[in-house]
């Protein structure tokens, strides 16, 4: 064991996170306020989720870490290592295998199960505050459920683009009542908000937010009958893998104008390749 | 008397009360589902599963109400000496502790503020069994339907009716706890 207290926070502080977490999980989609503390790493590193699952860990937890859907990124890196030292739990990259998955922007292709706890990283957990920057407004606006302003900021996309341009931090109504921001996640995986047998936490430091999706939430995203909500994507298939159906990152690859497109679940397109699976590129890259 | 305060705390404070947080994030997220924590040994009538939520989640930040029936000198000092937390009337308290009858009304609790809902109480109602049977629940954390042994159902459906504002509710038996948030449904079974 490390010198440091179990899961790096005082146990005052886990309390109350804790408490705010158990409101949260009561009242889904509404953002908790909770007296969020100065971590090892600064603001916009994922301090909000860091402290709630810090405040979630127990010893036999297994804990994953991604960034943009990635096991392997410095932010994911920093944060595995963070807990393996301050709480001694085991890590993995495999998704089926996590007890504890922390995310910054991003829900693995492979879908969560219902021992699973997902903690996400928040930067704005207010989805009216690019509308209306008053927090008194805003909280005002969501005690009144009056969010007509959310769909104007849909209608105008339609208006300038001929199509809802929002493609991440794409807003959801939670319950019929609470309108959340899912964090910066691609609206791709918006779909699997909704039903998920998983518990989904989130966490923004910065902001003092702390909210929640208790297990199979309906969860259903912002949009218009004629204008229905499309879960985009890439339209390629992984280079690597193959896979038709995965969350794909752009990469450039030479100044040829030459791209390659390659699953943004690091995880996910390890394990098709692994099973034989090969895209365009995949012979190259092995 | 008072070393009978002083005892029967956690041994391990940060690893038991993470895995008590565990159990009642569980309840909470889950409701219907009954499961088991240890770790306490409170004074009689406390249950223990009521002893771990206090000990996990109380603290001098969290004002307490203790009903008739759990008001007695043993319990406060307990209390006192592992959460500090100040001991309240029902219009104050941040959390609640008794048998559901001792408790009534219950609409002496906090239901939140249209603009805060999150600061309400928090009822830990002392059962003397806790099975998975009678009314039915629906709602958030339930795939289709689960089961619980409340006390009552009149409460929880005006509770549920004044969504998002009302109280959250840990029933406690032995070493059994269960939850039921604001936002679950409650029918006769």
């Amino acid at each position: 064991m490390s010198d440091y207290n179990f899961a790096y926070l005082d146990e005052q502080t886990k309390r109350m996170i804790r408490r705010a977490i158990l409101k949260g999980v009561a009242i889904p989609g509404y953002q908790v306020p909770f007296a969020s503390r100065e971590m090892p790493m600064p603001y916009g590193w994922g301090t909000g989720g860091v402290q709630v699952t810090a405040a979630c860990l127990v010893p036999e937890d297994r804990l994953k870490v991604i960034d943009q859907g990635a096991d392997d990124t410095t932010n994911a890196v920093s944060i595995r290592r963070f807990f393996q030292k301050t709480a001694g739990v085991e890590v993995t990259e495999a998704t089926a295998e996590a007890t504890i998955i922390q995310t910054r922007h991003r829900i693995p292709e492979t879908p969560l199960t219902e021992g699973q706890i997902f903690v996400y990283q928040v930067p704005i957990p207010e989805p009216l505050r690019f509308l209306e920057p008053r927090e008194t407004e805003t909280r005002r606006m969501h005690e009144l459920e009056e969010y007509g302003l959310m769909h104007v900021k849909l209608y105008e996309d339609i208006a300038r683009h001929g199509t809802i341009a929002t493609s991440y931090d794409y807003p959801v109504r939670v319950e019929g009542r609470y309108v959340m921001d899912p964090s910066p996640i691609p609206k791709f995986d918006n779909p699997k908000l909704s039903g998920n047998p998983a518990l989904q936490l989130f966490g923004a430091g910065r902001e003092q937010r702390i909210y929640a999706l208790p297990p199979y939430s309906q969860v259903v995203s912002l949009d218009f009958e004629d204008h229905p909500f499309v879960a985009s994507k890439a339209e390629h298939d992984c280079d690597l893998c193959g896979a038709a159906d995965s969350y794909l990152d752009e990469v450039i690859t030479d100044d040829q104008g030459n791209r390659m497109f390659v699953c943004s679940d690091t995880d996910y397109c390890r394990g098709r390749r692994a099973a034989g699976q090969v895209g365009r590129l995949g012979g190259e890259a092995a | 008397m008072i070393s009978q305060a002083l005892g029967g705390g956690f041994a391990d404070a940060p690893i038991q009360s993470a895995r008590a947080f565990r159990a009642a994030l569980e309840a909470m997220a889950r409701p219907g589902r009954i499961l088991t924590v240890e770790g306490v040994a409170p004074p009689a009538p406390l249950s223990i599963g009521a002893g771990v939520l206090l000990l996990t989640l109380c603290d001098r930040t969290t004002p307490l109400h203790l009903a008739p029936g759990h008001d007695a000198p043993e319990i406060r000092d307990w209390i006192t000496f592992h959460t500090g937390a100040p001991l309240v009337t029902p219009g104050a308290a941040a959390f609640a502790l008794g048998r559901w009858e001792a408790l009534q009304p219950v609409t002496r609790f906090r239901i939140g503020q249209p603009d805060y809902p999150d600061r309400s109480a928090t009822l830990i109602v002392e059962m003397d069994a806790l099975t998975n049977d009678g009314a039915i629940l629906t709602g958030p954390g339930i795939e289709t339907t689960a089961r619980l042994s409340l006390p009552e159902l009149a409460a929880f459906r005006l509770n549920r009716d004044i969504f998002p504002l009302g109280y959250d509710t840990f029933f406690t038996s032995g070493d059994k706890i269960a939850g039921l948030p604001r936002s679950t449904r409650v029918e006769a079974g």
